[in-house]
């Protein structure tokens, strides 16, 4: 049942390998504290199928790599008061975005990845979205107005921004967060 | 005052050093700390980097303060709010150019563009990456050059030249397309004037020079201006 007390919070996860996601649960004991401020609206390890709306803190996991996610993450933000990029691939592409350096064409990227550096069966899978000339960071495709580097953040980081932005109070991240 | 000294003020202390003397030593002399990367204590200064940019009271432009000499009078701000923007912006610049992946890095953890990144704040970078694809030169017995992680800081060209004496690296074309080369764009395997003296992989900030199959805290000297110093004081 929706609780007007409670912040509103979603996680998304994109191309990332879920090690952010980890990490938030990572939080451990402090998840304990923070269930009984926020209600989790949409995320992979909730049964929701449809982003909702009037989210007020959404973060996102993993580049943007296909059409599907490139989607998904605009109807996110028309939703979304807060939306943080979450880790080294929502922020700079990083691990998924090593590609990027191959080649600008999907094609020529599912050659390599799917024949030439097969070992059995070369075929590239056609059932699935189709890619995205490269793998973008998050705020080349929408409005991002936090970022959390690291890969993974740490949970202790990942639990001050929340906790920061859930008292009004500004995020500076000076000091406290390191790429990789 | 003795002659030869100039007086000056770095963030309102009064300050004497030298005639001639770089804004840069003279803050460290007096323990004002200004970031930078492309500075190491005994090479030629480079002024390639543009994170010890200063302010000079009476000048609206910044100065690079390794390359800027110390004059009478001078009225000089290490940190402003403006210094912090322009760091910032310049370190993003750096980051923007070439791949820069930590997490798949050997220095991830010894680097100090990562370090400076964190300290100044730098949680993103606001221009569109180049995802550059430069060769990576691994034909040295154990040494790498991995052009895609270098921030064209010199350090690895100065070392070679003014503490080796051998001259081995250089660089090549202009811009973003600069490349750090070995002899005449040769290999490294190949180079008939590298001595495989290791100074290169000490003194890269990031990396892009690297010992093969050896962590980086152990080629890296912590105090690679200690390093350098005790070599040209042999």
């Amino acid at each position: 049942m929706p609780d007007p007390a409670k912040v509103r919070v979603a996680t998304i996860w994109l191309s990332g390998c879920s090690g952010c996601h980890m990490s938030f649960l990572d939080q451990d004991e402090a998840l304990i504290d923070l269930a009984q401020q926020i209600q989790l609206v949409y995320s992979p390890i909730v049964d929701i199928k449809v982003f909702p709306e009037n989210v007020d803190v959404t973060l996102v996991e993993g580049a943007v790599a296909n059409e599907d996610q490139q989607e998904l993450l605009k109807f996110a933000r028309v939703r979304t008061k807060i939306l943080i990029s979450l880790g080294d691939c929502a922020v700079t592409g990083n691990v998924t975005g090593l590609r990027n350096s191959l080649s600008n064409s999907p094609q020529a990227t599912l050659t390599r990845a799917f024949i030439e550096t097969a070992d059995v069966n070369p075929q590239i899978p056609t059932d699935v979205p189709a890619l995205l000339p490269k793998a973008l960071p998050l705020h080349e495709v929408v409005k991002v107005d936090y970022y959390i580097p690291g890969c993974p953040p740490p949970a202790g980081l990942i639990n001050w921004v929340i906790g920061r932005l859930m008292r009004g109070l500004p995020v500076n991240m000076e000091g406290r967060s390191k790429f990789g | 005052m003795s002659a030869g000294t100039v007086k000056l003020k770095i963030d309102n202390i009064e300050v004497n050093v030298p005639e001639g003397t770089m804004i840069l030593e003279a803050a460290r002399a007096n323990g004002v700390v200004i970031p930078t990367l492309c500075d190491v204590e005994g090479l030629t200064a480079y002024g390639g980097c543009r994170m010890c940019m200063v302010e000079i009271h009476g000048s609206p432009k910044l100065f690079a303060s390794c390359v800027t000499p110390v004059s009478t009078g001078m009225e000089i701000v290490t940190q402003s709010d403006k210094l912090k923007e322009y760091r910032k912006m310049a370190l993003q610049f750096i980051l923007s150019e070439r791949s820069h992946i930590c997490s798949v890095c050997v220095a991830n953890n010894s680097c100090e563009l990562q370090k400076l990144a964190n300290e100044l704040g730098v949680d993103h970078v606001q221009f569109e990456r180049e995802w550059t694809s430069f060769p990576v030169d691994s034909t040295h017995d154990f040494l790498v050059l991995d052009r895609n992680r270098c921030i064209l800081c010199t350090r690895c060209v100065r070392v070679c030249d003014e503490i080796e004496g051998v001259h081995t690296l250089d660089l090549k074309l202009r811009g973003k397309d600069e490349q750090v080369i070995v002899d005449l764009d040769d290999q490294w395997g190949e180079s008939t004037s590298c001595t495989s003296c290791r100074k290169c992989a000490k003194v890269c900030p990031v990396g892009a020079i690297y010992v093969e199959g050896e962590a980086l805290s152990e080629t890296k000297d912590k105090n690679v201006a200690k390093f350098v110093l005790s070599r040209r004081n042999r």
